[in-house]
């Protein structure tokens, strides 16, 4: 991440100058800055609505029923993770609610997630190879219905909107079970996350 | 065809709802104090709220920037001839970058692809199918990794971009097989 925050930033400055385009390049730390405080106010409330009612879920049992019931596939694609984890359940019912494009609510439910699965992590700064997984597949954004693209095409006039619904779903499953296999793949090749305390003793 | 509207209208209406009534009601027959609960989550919903900030600001004026140097732009001149042998409109390419990085500049890019080739057109359905298979990767990360404080990514990142790259290259391949 460092190299990838000081490429963009770098590429952006210099080919603002070349382009002429530099006044836009400085205007535009403003207003991303601006941008982000925006998208946090914006998700502010569903977040604190969602991990209100995920609360609710976890007290009352639901997510390790829905834990147990997809625990075969959890094993496979998590298998460092302990089957009793929360996470599992929560992993499900973000896949759910990504797949029923319940955007608003997944976001939340996903870091919830992420919160158990860094109580397994071995290494609280470093993403381990579960949280990798579980991004890789939300990354490729599997959704059942693109209602929103639907809307806007809809607006636009269109026939027929509904006919990308098929080609999307083909697209979309592909992507999602690509997304898996590319991280099970890059899981092999990268080096093994370090144990904190170790970190300490190489330092 | 007004079947199928139907249904996703029914479906998109009732979801949330469902979602809820299940949850607070295994809830209440479970005897847990659904209120007192909802408090408790919520509270932390605050906390993860403020802490994805600084990861937020981090990515989205990067990402700014990058936009506005006309690197996007300067990009896709140069492969539009590559573009026209292999068949694919060179109005597509700022979509297949942007989507990455930027949900609502995607929407953008996406509405002004509707505008300039008209909705029925090629490149009008492929970059629907390109918007409706993907995810804003940058920002998923950032806050997924925000929230819980992850600051070595390890291969997410590169994950996450490859798939993206996979759902391109399909989308391509799927449209050009539905609509070409």
């Amino acid at each position: 991440m460092n190299f990838i925050w000081f490429l963009l930033i770098f590429i952006s400055i210099i080919i603002g100058a070349i382009t002429g385009k530099l006044p836009d390049v400085v205007n535009a730390i403003l207003e991303g800055a601006k941008t982000s405080i925006d998208v946090v106010l914006a998700i502010m409330g569903v977040m604190v609505f969602w991990l209100g009612i995920m609360k609710i879920a976890e007290k009352s049992g639901i997510i390790k029923v829905i834990s147990k019931i997809i625990q075969p596939v959890a094993k496979w694609l998590f298998p460092e993770i302990n089957s009793e984890s929360k996470a599992i359940g929560d992993v499900a019912l973000n896949f759910s609610a990504n797949a029923l494009g319940l955007a608003n609510a997944a976001t939340p439910i996903g870091i919830k997630a992420m919160e158990e699965f860094q109580k397994e992590n071995i290494n609280k700064s470093s993403a381990s190879d579960a949280m990798c997984t579980f991004l890789a597949m939300n990354t490729a954004g599997f959704q059942l219905i693109p209602a929103t693209v639907i809307a806007i095409l809809a607006g636009f006039g269109a026939k027929n909107p509904t006919e990308i619904i098929v080609p999307t779903l083909i697209v979309t499953t592909f992507a999602f079970c690509s997304a898996i296999f590319i991280a099970k793949i890059l899981k092999k090749i990268f080096p093994p996350q370090i144990k904190e305390n170790e970190v300490e003793e190489n330092a | 065809m007004h079947n199928i509207k139907a249904i996703i209208d029914i479906i998109s209406l009732w979801t949330l709802p469902a979602i809820l009534l299940l949850i607070l009601g295994w809830a209440v027959i479970k005897k847990v104090p659904i209120y007192e609960a909802f408090i408790e989550g919520a509270k932390d919903g605050v906390k993860v709220s403020v802490n994805i900030i600084p990861y937020l600001v981090a990515i989205i004026v990067a990402i700014s920037m990058f936009r506005a140097s006309g690197a996007i732009e300067l990009l896709t001149s140069h492969l539009k001839t590559i573009l026209n042998v292999l068949k694919i409109p060179a109005d597509i390419l700022p979509l297949t970058i942007v989507r990455s990085l930027s949900g609502s500049a995607a929407l953008g890019v996406f509405s002004d692809i509707v505008k300039a080739n008209g909705v029925e057109s090629y490149p009008a359905k492929l970059g629907a199918i390109m918007l409706g298979s993907s995810e804003t990767t940058f920002y998923v990360l950032a806050v997924y990794f925000g929230a819980v404080g992850i600051k070595k990514y390890r291969y997410a990142l590169l994950a996450g971009l490859m798939a993206d790259f996979v759902g391109i290259v399909g989308a391509i391949i799927v449209a050009r097989w539905f609509f070409l």
